[in-house]
């Protein structure tokens, strides 16, 4: 079959080496898998040649040969992990593994499922196999190819029609902690019926040493009426390789809001594909980045406004510091007729050091006249007048740098409509702020 | 009587000939026979007697054209181009010698420019321009020359530039945009006929604008003039280009490349307004227009700056570009692009900042109706060393109709903190308001339109030297002629 | 001079004039008065042929003819001015050109010379030092970053440059603080003749006092449903429109 060098055993090895995989018995399935091994096969790992991954290069595959996680690699302890406090549901996993031991998912509310891909796969397959697969158009992703080859592990969240959850629930990804070099493939599955509502709070951490390869694949629907908020916060290891594919689906008058706040990670991005294909359909497509020492981070997205009245506003902000870089690529298309489109999009970087690179292209597709669509980009330093202006008040260099960074990536936190996600995230981004002054939010509270 | 009110008049006029340029001049050609080979080129450079190193250039550049792809990521749409189906070369058989004065010049070819409504001794005495008019692919008549001659300005065809000023042209030919820098560029290189060579020795002021009318007559003739701008230090010049083809069935193919050299101090204005035969309403016919312009600033506070009206050719790719060297220079890219019918522009801007202190500044105003299909494309590309540099971007696109597109692909790469980059881009309509407000002041719809769309585009517009703005105004409402309704 | 017989009509499918009956005399100024909703502003733009603004049924009779299937442009060459509620920004388009296609295309429309560019300044000139407007006002893009006074006398300007026969004023004193909306009344009443007639739209009595009418109406629910002359518009201002709505008074 397939010969890939950064899978021990290549994709044959990792389907058949002698491990499980959840739903091996499943007909559907293992077409499934045939089928994108063999259209991962033809496409070939992305390469910069491609105009989508014209920025970023999957480097750490060409040096690090990864096994398919097995049984075992999840076992290790972990604590203190990071969660927003109050929620109605709890996965963790390590290294692509659930662990019953963190998790908590005793006190969901009827109407919610939400728990490991396999345990779905093994409960409901019927209900698997009508949902997988049935938001991604495309098949000239290679990288979506693989996670339908290799999926592996991976949750579902579904949520009945009218159930509005009031709790956010919560995944921990937890990579690392082991010895070799480890490669997973999560599969997620995230359905809200008509008229639901549901939070989701994402957690990815990298913890001790061990570099790890995670090829993630999440198809998203949201049904008429419903409204899915989406909270990811990425601080994975600098050993860590994050490729995550997302297809999102929102229909009439529904609501998806998105905030990815990428904040550690060798190589991470994010590529989604979001359709807006029911009249009145919004989406808030958002995220931050902060980048430090040779990390790089990838944000791709292409929004198809494919009917008429639908809106969608994307704000990213990012800084970067020392060699990292950073890429933000973002497509609004306005299908033929879908008039009334609204589509505003913004992208801004803050370049803290002489090595920091980034690198943007957003763009716009319209087919259709009666339309608003507008975005914007800029690059620069930190704004230097409002530097002077704050230490001329006496506030020390460091902490005024602090300031003005945590102002200028607030604009895009803002974005995010739950008020304590966007406190939490705001506490993450001002402990990633160099902490050689105080902080700036402890330095607010003692004045 | 105002641009506007003179573009209503002109759609009038000619709404039984709609391409008012679509004549053709019925003059004996000499031409080479259909097809690309080495012979061929090796025909061109025997026919213009040209030094060795050029036809070694020429066939350098021939042989990676054979091996090279065809760009393919630009957003247009047509079938395989059949090289061998056009003559590379075909020049007016008047006589060997060139006419020295108008008045040898072939009096059906003056016709012609007459019909262009550029009366050539008009133009001379209102405008004080000095006209280089290149019909197909040789120049024929050069005017000014004596004024020009006065302050050393060197004004002429290339060919011509070959024999006086040899070590010139070797000099810079081909050192902004490199033999096979692209497919279009790299068969220009091994192919191009003619095309005008200006020098500004130092510190010399041009004492007029210079103009160049390019025009394909010949039928399955493609068009291949190179350009090469040179100001020395502290020297200026604003160049204009003008073009015009008539109507034709079959898609012509025009491959040109121009390339500038600003030194020290020195500023070049170049000013294109480009009206090439666009194709019938359903995509029948039309130029291609595969354009390499770049200039290069290679002194310290030089400044080069493109404008652009382009509301012609089937098919457009051209992405006029800045090579911003010497610390301090300046690069500006103004355009206008109309699309009606079945046209396809794909076009825009590089802007790669190499020097301290550069500076660049982007106006981009697409207008897209029919059904035609619009691209902006630019690069802003901040270098390590580029401390200071500054762009800004403002790309703003225009919707007449349901059945067009309009698309903007702008790519920022910065790698120095020190640089602000700030791009903003816009796509809208013409606001049904906007509409019913200047009909209920009496402006009938169609002048509404162009009225609307000329205020769209005045930034750009301001930019056109006075001559050029009027023409490109009334462009602007001849192109746009049966969208609205 | 204008007279409308039981004219409906229906903006996207929704009745909003239901049979409305009026006659204005040359060198008449007509008052029309009512609350929101009521479609003052809906009779303005009929009046003026905006497009999506349907006459389903009734006659517009103007200067004898009728209007109905006329283009806005046609009617604005016939002498028919409707001065915005909102006037419109068009960007990049300098005042004065604007005004200068207004006027050629009018003057075309009937048969006219065109001004040449010297005799449309001369004339633009008389104007603005009649209506004493700064010229500055001319060079800039109509009516982009203009305040809201700035934007009502613009609108003064353009109905003294077009001189015409019917003037309708929708809402001109909306968001005019007392010193503009003087000057706006100024400019109007410079423009009463016994040849011209105008239809003032307004809400509030407080627009009366500087442009006198001769006629108030009041329209309420898409009709007409009172007409008496100035003192009517005092009593409105004291008693409300709920008389005319079925509504309390606010």
């Amino acid at each position: 079959m397939t010969a890939v060098s950064f899978l021990e055993g290549g994709l044959e090895g990792g389907l058949q080496g002698g491990r499980s995989l959840p739903g091996d018995g499943l007909e559907w399935l293992k077409n499934r898998r045939d089928k994108g091994a063999e259209r991962f096969g033809a496409l070939g790992l992305p390469t910069p040649k491609l105009e989508g991954w014209k920025y970023t290069r999957l480097r750490p595959l060409d040096d690090t040969r990864y096994t398919p996680i097995k049984d075992g690699v999840g076992d290790a302890a972990v604590k203190d992990l990071p969660t927003v406090g109050d929620v109605a549901g709890r996965l963790v996993f390590v290294n692509g593994r659930l662990r019953e031991d963190l998790s908590d998912v005793s006190n969901l509310p009827d109407g919610v499922r939400f728990g490991p891909l396999d345990e779905l796969l093994e409960n409901d397959p019927a209900w698997a196999e009508e949902h997988i697969g049935s938001v991604v158009q495309n098949d000239d992703q290679a990288m979506l190819a693989l996670n339908d080859a290799m999926m592996d592990s991976g949750f579902v969240l579904h949520v009945r029609k009218g159930v509005v959850l009031t709790k956010p629930v919560e995944i921990v990804m937890v990579g690392g902690l082991t010895d070799d070099a480890v490669a997973y493939f999560p599969r997620n599955l995230i359905v809200i019926e008509p008229n639901a509502q549901a939070t989701l709070v994402k957690h990815h951490v990298g913890r001790g040493v061990g570099a790890y390869f995670a090829n993630a694949a999440t198809e998203i629907d949201v049904a008429d009426g419903a409204i899915f908020k989406n909270y990811k916060v990425q601080a994975e290891s600098m050993q860590a390789t994050h490729v995550s594919t997302v297809h999102a689906r929102v229909g009439r008058d529904a609501t998806f809001e998105s905030f990815n706040l990428s904040m550690g990670g060798l190589l991470s991005r994010t590529e989604a594909v979001i359709t807006l294909n029911g009249m009145g359909a919004h989406c808030g497509f958002n995220g931050a980045y902060m980048m430090r020492g040779n990390e790089h981070c990838d944000n791709t997205s292409y929004i198809d406004m494919a009917v008429p009245n639908t809106t969608c506003k994307q704000v990213y902000k990012g800084v970067l510091d020392d060699a990292a870089r950073a890429v933000f690529q973002g497509k609004i298309h306005v299908a033929r007729d879908a008039q009334k489109a609204d589509g505003r999009m913004l992208n801004k970087t803050l370049l803290l050091s002489d090595d920091a690179e980034i690198d943007t292209k957003p763009e716009l597709e319209i087919y259709a006249d009666d339309v608003q669509c507008a975005h914007g980009a800029t690059s620069g330093q930190l704004d230097q007048t409002a530097l002077f202006y704050l230490r001329s008040r006496g506030i020390p260099e460091a902490l005024a740098r602090n300031m003005l960074v945590q102002s200028f990536l607030g604009d895009a936190l803002d974005e995010i409509t739950d008020e304590h996600v966007r406190e939490v995230f705001m506490d993450r981004v001002v402990h990633w702020l160099p902490a050689h002054c105080y902080l700036a939010g402890e330095w607010k509270e003692s004045a | 009587m105002s641009a506007t009110a003179e573009t209503v008049e002109q759609v009038k006029s000619i709404s039984g000939e709609k391409y008012k340029y679509g004549f053709v001049t019925d003059i004996a050609a000499d031409k080479a026979p259909k097809g690309l080979s080495e012979d061929i080129v090796r025909f061109i450079s025997a026919k213009k007697g040209e030094p060795e190193w050029l036809l070694e250039w020429r066939l350098k550049a021939y042989r990676r054209w054979l091996e090279m792809p065809e760009p393919k990521w630009s957003k247009v749409d047509f079938p395989p181009i059949d090289y061998q189906q056009y003559h590379y070369y075909s020049a007016p058989k008047s006589d060997d010698d060139r006419p020295k004065s108008l008045d040898e010049v072939d009096p059906e070819l003056l016709a012609t420019y007459e019909k262009l409504g550029i009366p050539i001794k008009e133009q001379e005495v209102l405008a004080g321009v000095a006209v280089d008019y290149v019909f197909d692919s040789v120049s024929v008549a050069t005017t000014f020359k004596k004024k020009l001659e006065e302050v050393g300005v060197i004004f002429c065809p290339i060919s011509e530039a070959l024999e006086r000023c040899p070590d010139l042209v070797r000099k810079y030919l081909g050192t902004v945009v490199p033999v096979a820098d692209n497919k279009h560029a790299c068969l220009n290189s091994a192919v191009f006929t003619d095309g005008s060579f200006v020098y500004i020795p130092p510190g010399v002021r041009c004492p007029m604008e210079l103009s160049t009318y390019f025009r394909i007559n010949e039928m399955n003739t493609g068009q291949f003039e190179r350009t090469l701008i040179v100001a020395d230090k502290g020297s200026y010049v604003s160049y204009l280009e003008g073009c015009t083809a008539p109507m034709r069935d079959e898609n012509q193919l025009h491959a040109a490349v121009v390339e500038l050299v600003a030194l020290d101090d020195a500023e070049i204005k170049y000013s294109t307004v480009q009206n090439w035969y666009p194709g019938d309403e359903e995509g029948k016919g039309g130029i291609y227009n595969f354009v390499t312009k770049r200039g290069a600033c290679r002194g310290k506070n030089s400044k080069i700056s493109w404008t652009q009206v382009e509301t012609g050719s089937a098919i457009t790719w051209k992405y006029p570009s800045c090579i911003l060297q010497g610390d301090n220079s300046v690069g500006e890219f103004y355009s206008i692009a109309i699309t009606n019918n079945a046209q396809q522009a794909d076009t825009g801007t590089k802007m790669i900042h190499l020097g301290k202190n550069t500076t660049s500044r982007i106006i981009s105003k697409g207008i897209s109706a029919g059904k035609s299909d619009q691209t902006y494309r630019g690069l802003v590309k901040i270098s390590p060393k580029a401390e200071g540099a500054r762009n800004y971007t403002q790309c703003d696109s225009l919707l007449i109709g349901d059945k067009c597109g309009a698309h903007t692909v702008p790519y920022i790469e910065s790698k120095n903190k020190n640089a602000i980059v700030e791009h903003e881009a816009t796509t809208s309509t013409i606001s049904e308001d906007q509409l019913f407000y200047l009909r209920q002041r009496g402006i009938p719809e169609e002048a509404a339109v162009a009225l609307v769309v000329n205020g769209f585009c005045r930034e750009v517009m301001q930019q056109l030297p006075m001559e050029f703005a009027v023409e490109a105004q009334k462009l602007v409402g001849i192109s746009l002629e049966g969208s609205v309704g | 001079m204008l007279e409308i017989k039981d004219l409906h009509a229906t903006v996207q499918g929704k009745e909003i004039l239901k049979g409305v009956n009026l006659t204005v005399n040359p060198g008449e100024v007509h008052a029309i008065m009512g609350p929101n909703g009521s479609g003052k502003s809906t009779l303005s733009y009929v009046l003026a042929g905006r497009d999506g603004y349907e006459v389903t049924g009734g006659r517009i009779i103007y200067m004898g003819e009728d209007l109905t299937e006329l283009d806005p442009e046609e009617r604005a060459a016939k002498g028919i001015f409707l001065a915005f509620q909102y006037p419109v920004e068009i960007p990049g388009v300098p005042n004065s050109t604007f005004l200068n296609e207004a006027v050629n295309a009018v003057r075309r429309y009937r048969g006219e010379d065109e001004l040449d560019k010297i005799q449309f300044v001369k004339m633009l000139r008389a104007k603005t030092k009649e209506l004493n407007m700064s010229d500055e006002m001319l060079k800039r893009a109509v009516n982009v970053g203009f305040s809201g006074g700035e934007k009502k006398r613009n609108e003064v300007l353009q109905m003294a440059v077009l001189e015409p026969k019917l003037s309708i004023l929708d809402e001109t004193d909306s968001g005019l603080d007392i010193d503009a909306l003087k000057i706006v009344s100024e400019g109007v009443n410079a423009l009463r003749s016994p040849e011209r007639s105008s239809l003032v739209i307004t809400h509030y009595q407080r627009l009366l006092d500087y442009i006198v009418p001769d006629k108030v109406h009041v329209l309420a629910q898409g009709r007409i449903q009172k007409t008496g002359g100035k003192e009517l518009a005092l009593e409105l201002e004291k008693n409300g429109y709920a008389d005319f709505t079925g509504e309390e008074a606010a």
